[in-house]
């Protein structure tokens, strides 16, 4: 299963590689799934990706797993602890439902980045397409450069920042997350509302700027977006929002 | 004298009925629509418009207390590893703990796990109660997510994809303020009291290449050995059917129109969506086209009662039925022992339907403690079980009478219809006829 070792940068990484050319995507995910509590062996490479779906979803473990590649559908999806680095660009889902742990995508991300996700955090160092953060439950997301439309649509809790702008309806329907964008809002949706900076959300973002590998950009620069709560319960006057 | 004939008496419309005008004047007065549970509530072609043939000289029956009918089902083995085995073909449907009193969801655990059966979750996630008081439960992949982790994907045993529901095909979901308590709320990660809606579709795929994708993600994430069903709602069967077993489904599920709902406007389940009838043969159909009848099980749900009906079902093709409905009465939804307080909620006995509003005299379809407390889960699911029993019981003496050893072995040539549409929809010939609409239609009807 395991098929060799990689050479990164002069050193050699003595490190599991899984290379999709010639092993299953089954062979891997299981090999993620089996690793026993206290194993020393926390850290995996996979080479040769080339769009493959589903790599390294449902990780449990606090392990490291480097993909040198790009990625198809919902890469890291359900992640739970794992520290999952995508060094290309990611197709849809990635991140989805994640629980804890971090995903990072040296590239873009497709539509859906971190849909559903309840915990941890998700960094795109590209921009992310449409519907980022879609309903998300917690999670925190933090995008280098622009957001497609209808990101954060119905997104409940969690905070999603984007250092570019944001395409059109964001935050569409929204509940309680947070949005934090730096650059141009095409337009907002239903129930999403410009909202104050204060010292409060100031130090949140700071916070997440850092965790995001973010330099030189300050909190301040950003405009923070969320629920006016109108359509929290149901009013007649307000059908045409709904 | 005055001459009583030449009085015209005063007739009411058949259009504008009491019920069209009442309805009108509610909605000016209200300026909201319908919202309530429960399914269609009109006249619908149903399984009560067949009969069974029943054994003759051309046949013979089976002997009702010695010879077998079996009635165990396996689903779910095309491709995981671990597929349910079912002691009868009844389950029960997913209904969501929010809509459903902690209660409630513990007896239908407890009654369908005396009766060697499934249970299945709903929006809103998986609770501890049903997870420790199911023998084997399905978990629910809606496209609100509430709840979901992959804690509770790996300890369910088996996943239910939910596309649609018969109910409100194309439809999303609602639980109203009322019904959000502190724990509901913290499932849903939603703040206390608000309206939660349900989105109609799912976040992170669209159409039937990308449910391919996500089906083989939710494999991957429990190494293979769950299940996975697809769950729609009636419109379109023979198509959604045929896609749903391309993107990978051990089994598909069909919910007619009739099927429950735990809150819907009332539009939506009177006038979206085809009778539970309407659905079986061109599910059936789509199956055998492909190869996999009897290898991707199929479920039906959407107005299921009685053994007579399980029996049609399965004569029809169909794999193993769900109950929703059914199974909340028989744990003492709808009680007339409850009158007195139905009558305070103007309404009566038979007809509450309003299980958003959370005031269930009979402790089922609520969150409020008190009322929670009148459902004794124990004495619940016995109840349920008892009624899963019968209704098998009921399947079986129909099956013996057609002579058939499993109920698997009945099929459409054991029934016979009462009106041209149930022959038109079930493929089977009026009574005392050989003749049923779209018999000779060479194109195949159902497409
Ligand atoms: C109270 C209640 C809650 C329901 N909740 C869900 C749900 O969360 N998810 C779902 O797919 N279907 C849900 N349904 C629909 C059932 O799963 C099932 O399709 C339907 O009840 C079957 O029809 P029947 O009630 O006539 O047996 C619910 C139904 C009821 C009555």
């Amino acid at each position: 299963m395991i098929v060799g070792l990689l050479f990164i940068s002069s050193e050699i990484l003595l490190m599991p590689t899984f290379d999709l050319a010639s092993t299953s995507l089954r062979d891997l995910n299981r090999a993620l799934h089996q690793i026993p509590d206290g194993a020393n062996d926390l850290n995996f490479n996979v080479i040769n990706p080339r769009g493959s779906h589903s790599v390294a979803v449902g990780v449990d473990k606090p392990i490291v797993v480097e993909i040198h590649g790009s990625v198809g559908y919902y890469c890291a999806g359900m992640n739970n602890g794992g520290i999952v680095t995508v060094h290309g660009s990611a197709g849809p889902g990635v991140a989805e439902n994640m629980m804890s742990g971090s995903v990072f995508v040296e590239g873009d991300a497709s539509q859906y980045a971190g849909a559903t996700g309840r915990g941890g955090l998700l960094v795109v160092k590209g921009n992310a397409a449409s519907r980022c953060g879609i309903s998300m439950k917690g999670i925190d997301i933090v995008v280098h450069g622009d957001i497609g439309h209808m990101s954060a649509f119905m997104g409940q809790s969690g905070n999603l920042v984007a250092l570019g702008g944001a395409g059109d309806a964001l935050g569409d329907s929204i509940y309680e997350a947070r949005l934090f964008v730096r650059g141009k809002v095409k337009s907002l949706g239903s129930d999403c509302v410009e909202k104050e900076m204060r010292r409060e959300h100031i130090k949140i973002l700071s916070k997440l700027l850092e965790r995001g590998g973010v330099k030189g950009v300050k909190a301040e620069e950003f405009t923070r977006y969320g629920s006016a709560r109108k359509l929290y319960n149901f009013h007649i006057d307000n059908a045409e929002a709904y | 004298m005055t001459y009583s004939n030449a009085y015209t008496p005063p007739r009411k419309s058949a259009t504008f009925d009491d019920y069209a005008l009442a309805e009108i004047r509610r909605a000016a007065a209200t300026g909201i629509y319908d919202i309530r549970g429960a399914g269609a509530k009109r006249k619908l072609p149903h399984f009560d418009d067949l009969l069974f043939l029943g054994a003759s000289i051309s046949r013979y029956p089976l002997e009702g207390y010695r010879e077998k009918c079996e009635t165990s089902v396996v689903v779910g083995s095309r491709f995981a590893k671990k597929p349910i085995h079912l002691k009868i073909p009844v389950t029960i449907a997913g209904m969501s703990f929010g809509a459903l009193s902690g209660n409630a969801k513990e007896a239908l655990g407890r009654g369908a796990t005396i009766a060697g059966t499934t249970t299945t979750t709903g929006d809103g996630g998986m609770t501890d109660e049903e997870r420790d008081h199911s023998q084997t439960l399905v978990y629910q992949y809606l496209p609100s997510r509430y709840g979901m982790n992959p804690r509770d994907l790996r300890r369910a045993d088996a996943i239910e994809v939910v596309v649609g529901q018969g109910a409100k095909p194309g439809g999303g979901g609602m639980l109203l303020g009322q019904k959000i308590t502190d724990r509901v709320a913290e499932m849903r990660t939603l703040p206390k009291g608000i309206d939660q809606r349900s989105a109609c579709r799912h976040p992170d795929w669209t159409g039937p290449d990308d449910l391919e994708i996500k089906i083989q993600e939710l494999r991957e994430i429990t190494d293979w050995e769950k299940p996975i069903y697809v769950k729609i709602g009636g419109s379109r069967p023979y198509y959604d059917t045929a896609l749903a077993v391309k993107a990978g489904a051990d089994v598909v599920v069909v919910d007619g129109m009739q099927g429950g709902t735990a809150a819907t406007q009332d539009v939506f389940i009177e006038h979206v969506g085809i009778p539970t009838l309407a659905c079986i043969r061109p599910a059936v159909q789509a199956l055998q086209e492909l190869g996999v009848h009897r290898e991707v099980q199929l479920i039906v749900s959407g107005g299921i009662r009685s053994g007579a009906d399980v029996a049609k079902a399965l004569a029809l093709g169909v794999d193993a039925v769900a109950i929703g409905t059914a199974a909340l009465v028989a744990l003492g939804d709808n009680d007339p022992r409850w009158e007195e307080e139905y009558q305070k909620l103007n309404t009566t006995a038979g007809a509450y339907d309003d299980w958003h509003e959370g005031k269930d005299p009979a402790g089922i379809t609520t969150q409020d403690p008190e009322l929670s407390k009148r459902i004794d889960p124990i004495a619940a699911g016995r109840r349920l079980a008892n009624f899963l029993k019968v209704m098998t019981l009921e399947a079986q003496t129909i099956a013996r009478a057609c002579g058939k050893n499993h109920l698997h072995n009945l099929e459409p040539e054991d029934l016979c219809a009462l009106t041209i549409e149930a022959a038109a929809m079930a493929r089977v010939p009026i009574a005392g006829t050989n003749w049923f609409p779209g018999k000779n239609d060479s194109q195949g009807a159902l497409r």
